[in-house]
């Protein structure tokens, strides 16, 4: 059977259950409401508008946060590869830093940035940025030497070994992290908004609970998990994909 | 006098020794006392037991480390850094897996020659070498032996004076072998280079070099050092001899070395 009709079905007997249980009256509609009722306000949503608003604020928020963490992300981890002083200090912090859950520094942020964007995106560009640092660090720490050494008897050295031959031999590492950053990004950004005055996925899902419109909770719920699949499975697989066998590291599947 | 002699050579190696300090184990002392003088223009082949400290020695002379006692010159001067004067051919893949078999010959060329030049000189290298064909595609998706080749074009493209070679031809099948190794003869013959050509094969050694040199059971140094006095093209039948003699001198060295390796498992 394809993998296709696998998911359809799969998804198929999951509503039917859901359903079920609704029809069963265990719990209050209100606490979980029916696929249908859940359909009609994603429904209503994208018809006025509102949530593609939403999803679009998301998204701006993303990508400001997640380019600003690469950047920051890529030169922390080429500083951290290339200076040993640096690495046994500031290398440490990042690592406990990377164990912070985001969430953490939304409280911090609203102290320092108020409840408006400038707030997510800082949270955002902390969630993606250490685990950029780490893969980049570990990229360029993990050149195999024989390349440089290949590359030192060919005339480069300096800035040229380092544009020509590390960053390249890098890329790898490198893409994970971003595939990485960009997941912890997505997470990070859900908390921030959450707790912020929106527009946004996260601010339109706790305005929808306050008001106790369940229906729309589960809704933004659902997109937030199929944005991210989709983000992941179109764009970064993909991505990491077609470089691990263009570097010759991806393994033969039989 | 002295000094007089050492203008002379173009490659001078003296007393040196070279010595790994490790973690764990106590250090490992590779070689020691090499002393090796070599012409321009000579075809050195050399010889040994796998873990005599062969492809150290070539990478000491590539400029990539350094002895830990001992002199090297080269044409008089320190070797102490990589240069466009010598070129490596290394034993395991070098090859730059993020471009093609054409990016990387023409790697080492960017700063020497204009886009044409580049592409002309690295084609007749991969012509040689018999890979025209794929000059587009990715290291790993050449064989291992067709890797090999890549980097020996690549090697020969940089056109260096000295041209050292660990094992260049040990993944190939026999016949490209012996093409490759003609190949590789008359490029020398034709160019004047100097080439100092590590293999575990007496026949090539014999049919290719000048001279050979047979280093010992680590820690060694070098216990056979003569010249080759053969016409060229050599013929199996006038190699023979000299063969025979060879394999004696390097059995007794593979046998201290598969000894030792006995003792040790043993001694557990
Ligand atoms: N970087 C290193 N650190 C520690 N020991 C090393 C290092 N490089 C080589 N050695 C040791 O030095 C010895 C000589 O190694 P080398 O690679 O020069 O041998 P070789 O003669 O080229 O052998 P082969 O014929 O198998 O290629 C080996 O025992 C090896 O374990
Ligand atoms: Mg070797």
């Amino acid at each position: 059977m394809p993998v296709a009709i696998k998911r359809i079905l799969f998804f198929f007997i999951l509503i039917l259950l859901w359903q079920g249980i609704v029809i069963a009256g265990i719990w209050p509609e209100s606490m979980i409401p029916a696929p249908l009722s859940v359909a009609k306000e994603l429904y209503l949503g994208f018809k006025d508008m509102t949530l593609v608003w939403d999803i679009l604020a998301s998204f701006r928020h993303l990508f400001i946060g997640l380019a600003c963490s690469l950047v920051i992300g890529t030169i922390l981890g080429v500083l951290l590869a290339n200076n040993k002083t640096l690495d046994e200090t500031l290398g440490s912090m990042i690592l406990a830093l990377q164990s912070v859950p985001s969430i953490v520094w939304v409280p911090l942020a609203i102290i320092w940035f108020g409840f408006g964007e400038a707030s997510i995106i800082f949270v955002v560009i902390i969630g993606g940025t250490f685990v950029m640092t780490m893969n980049m660090r570990i990229g360029i720490k993990n050149v195999p030497p024989i390349y440089l050494k290949a590359a030192r008897t060919m005339g480069s050295n300096g800035v040229d070994l380092f544009f020509k031959v590390i960053v390249p031999a890098a890329i790898p590492y490198a893409v994970t992290g971003v595939k990485l950053a960009w997941a912890f990004s997505w997470r990070a950004l859900m908390a921030a908004e959450l707790l912020s005055t929106g527009p946004g996925l996260g601010y339109t899902l706790s305005y929808a609970s306050d008001f106790n419109n369940m229906s729309l909770v589960i809704g933004i719920i659902i997109i937030i998990g199929v944005i991210g699949s989709v983000v992941d499975q179109l764009v970064f697989q993909r991505i990491e994909k077609s470089v691990l066998k263009r570097w010759g590291l991806e393994e033969e599947v039989a | 006098m002295y000094v007089q002699e050492e203008n002379s050579v173009y490659l001078s190696i003296s007393d040196i020794s070279k010595t790994f300090q490790q973690d764990k184990n106590p250090p490992l002392s590779v070689f020691h006392d090499i002393n090796i003088a070599i012409q321009q223009g000579e075809f050195v082949s050399l010889l040994g037991p796998s873990g005599c400290g062969k492809s150290t020695l070539l990478s000491i002379i590539a400029g990539l480390s350094r002895p830990s006692t001992g002199k090297i010159l080269l044409e008089n001067k320190a070797i102490t850094a990589p240069g466009p004067d010598k070129s490596m051919v290394f034993q395991e893949s070098a090859l730059f897996p993020w471009m093609t078999v054409n990016e990387n010959v023409t790697f080492p060329l960017r700063k020497k020659m204009n886009k044409k030049e580049r592409a002309q000189s690295a084609a007749s290298y991969l012509k040689m070498v018999h890979l025209s064909k794929f000059a587009d595609h990715y290291p790993h998706e050449l064989s291992g032996g067709m890797q090999q080749r890549v980097s020996i074009a690549r090697a020969l493209a940089m056109n260096a004076k000295l041209l050292l070679m660990d094992e260049p031809f040990g993944a190939l099948d026999e016949q490209t072998r012996i093409i490759l190794q003609e190949e590789l003869e008359r490029i020398w013959l034709e160019t004047e280079k100097t080439i100092i050509f590590v293999t575990h094969s007496i026949r090539e050694a014999i049919k290719l070099s000048d001279r050979v040199i047979i280093m010992g059971a680590r820690p060694g140094t070098v216990i056979s050092d003569f010249k080759v006095d053969l016409p060229r093209p050599r013929l199996q039948q006038d190699m023979a001899e000299l063969e025979e003699e060879v394999l004696k001198i390097l059995k007794v060295e593979i046998d201290k070395v598969m000894k030792e390796e006995l003792q040790y498992a043993g001694s557990d």
